[in-house]
């Protein structure tokens, strides 16, 4: 099928000179823009292989959540280009070995399993609905997996909240409940005046 | 070859079919928009271009349109230009998904209710990058402050779906409302009444509406996000703005009130004449209620304060989606409602 050959290549290009984007460009706020391009393309790219609840998600969680506070700290910061290119020679070396570790670590997931003599998966009739499937699996095959990832991602949240979350000394803060509670008297007192000129 | 063309000509003229309505839609909203406030603050609102002011959403769009766009000094020209389209674009394609009635549907795709909520989460970029690339303080403010508000209330609104979703059984936008098929009774309002009220709440405050339009508050940061547009840049923000406000109404519709469906179904001497069957009507004037409600809203409720819209969207809404999850949850282990 080359129409499908062609979006393939067309948001494979679009993914990888948007991810080289991400590292190259000096802006922050472009960085991050190039980082939700890529996010969007590797969606469109999981779209092409049928894996619609996934490629939405990513976009749900990633594009729409996460690059969103991402862009939200970003843009409130004023980064100073220069000493972050400064290192750059020095630190050169050990970015290359862990460039090379990864790829070769990539290389060999993909290339000892020979995904060529893998069956191809079945066609998938019509009404075959991925979303379900996903969540029978997850809840059934793999429920013991799936609740250690939720409990590790708990303890990350507590841990972050614990670590950021201090009680500083004379911080102000308002309480909507005594807010809301408050009657007119505790705050307003009539006085009773005489107008002008007049005697009493 | 020609086949293939002939079905991309066939799907462009739906999609046609269905953005030339919505941008009339959105231009006689804004009319409705200034008589209903209008009536509501006892004067008529529009009255003096064409019949009843009927012409006047056309003299404001080609006012608008002949209008210089200025872009400001030292801001960023590529970025500010795309913000206005990133915010149009997401607006208009989650209407694809959407089913006006039992067949009228552009892309009845599997993970549709997803697909709108993935897409209505996108608009928040066109509104950040806006205000970032105005290069002006207000806008920069409106910008945090918009964002800030659509991640937050996403997650009640998000978890409201959930709800939806485990009485339907699906994700698909049709089958949601065939599952609510039965009388007025059977359709999702009821079961999940607290999901239903901070479902449209959240949407409003999505879609920057007062009183949640803080991201705007022209008393205190001028007019937001949006303060150094002008023409038609501006026009397409705005375009943006109620295309989304109508989607959420839409859906509101859709996932709660039955969508298409008639609520004369089921009634013994009506629901058997025209008035029992389901069709498009019923979905636009479910759709028109909430547009309604929108309007109402702005003009009676003041601006809720900043710090009072974040509690009421995590330490309010959130708990109790949640806690309505699993009652819903409950219900269709006990089979009241749903498959």
């Amino acid at each position: 099928m080359p129409a499908l050959e062609i979006v393939f290549y067309l948001f494979s290009a679009i993914l990888l000179g948007s991810a080289i984007s991400v590292v190259t460009v000096n802006n922050p706020v472009y960085a991050a823009l190039f980082l939700v391009l890529s996010f969007f393309s590797a969606a469109c790219i999981w779209m092409l292989l049928q894996a619609e609840f996934l490629a939405i998600v990513l976009v749900l969680v990633y594009v729409g959540a996460v690059m969103v506070l991402f862009l939200f700290v970003v843009m409130m910061l004023d980064v100073n280009v220069t000493p972050m290119t400064e290192g750059f020679a020095r630190y050169l070396p050990i970015g290359l070995l862990m460039v090379a570790a990864m790829a070769l670590q990539m290389f060999l997931v993909i290339w000892t399993r020979g995904l060529e003599t893998l069956p191809m998966p079945p066609e998938r009739p019509e009404d075959y609905s991925h979303t379900a499937e996903l969540g029978r699996v997850l809840y059934t095959d793999y429920l013991y997996a799936f609740e250690i990832a939720a409990v590790l991602l708990l303890v990350a949240i507590i841990a972050a909240i614990a670590l950021t979350h201090r009680r500083r000394p004379g911080t102000r803060y308002q309480d909507p409940s005594r807010q809301i509670s408050v009657q007119r008297g505790e705050r307003v007192r009539l006085v009773k005046m005489n107008a002008d000129g007049e005697e009493s | 070859m020609m086949e293939q063309l002939l079905t991309l000509v066939w799907t462009v003229t739906k999609i046609m079919a269905i953005v030339l309505p919505i941008t009339i839609a959105v231009a006689y909203f804004t009319y409705f928009e200034r008589k209903v406030i209008g009536y509501m603050q006892v004067r008529r609102g529009p009255n003096r271009v064409g019949p009843l002011g009927l012409l006047q959403p056309f003299a404001d769009v080609f006012k608008m349109l002949f209008k210089e766009i200025i872009i400001p000094t030292n801001s960023n020209r590529f970025l500010f230009l795309l913000a206005p389209v990133l915010s149009l674009a997401p607006a208009l394609t989650a209407w694809a998904v959407i089913p006006f009635n039992d067949w009228m549907v552009l892309a009845n795709i599997d993970a549709g209710l997803l697909f709108v909520l993935a897409l209505t989460s996108m608009g928040v970029y066109g509104i950040l990058i806006g205000g970032w690339a105005s290069n002006s303080k207000y806008a920069l403010l409106g910008g945090l402050r918009s964002a800030a508000q659509t991640v937050s209330y996403e997650i009640a609104m998000g978890f409201a779906l959930v709800g939806v979703v485990v009485l339907a059984g699906t994700l698909n936008l049709s089958g949601i409302v065939h599952a609510q098929s039965g009388s007025l009774f059977s359709w999702f309002w009821l079961p999940l009444l607290p999901l239903f009220v901070i479902y449209f709440i959240s949407g409003v405050a999505e879609t920057n509406r007062a009183p949640f339009d803080v991201a705007e508050g022209e008393s205190e940061i001028v007019a937001g996000f949006h303060v150094e547009y002008s023409g038609s840049a501006f026009a397409v923000f705005f375009l943006a703005e109620y295309a989304n406000m109508i989607l959420i109404s839409a859906l509101a519709a859709l996932l709660f009130l039955g969508g298409w469906l008639s609520p004369f179904q089921g009634v013994p001497i009506l629901g058997d004449t025209w008035l029992g069957q389901g069709g498009i009507h019923w979905f636009l004037a479910k759709t028109a209620i909430f547009c309604f409600l929108y309007l109402w809203f702005r003009a009676t409720f003041p601006r809720y304060r900043y710090d009072q819209i974040m509690r009421l969207g995590w330490k309010v809404f959130i708990p109790i989606t949640i806690v309505w999850v699993m009652v819903a949850g409950v219900f269709r282990v006990l089979g009241w409602y749903g498959g």
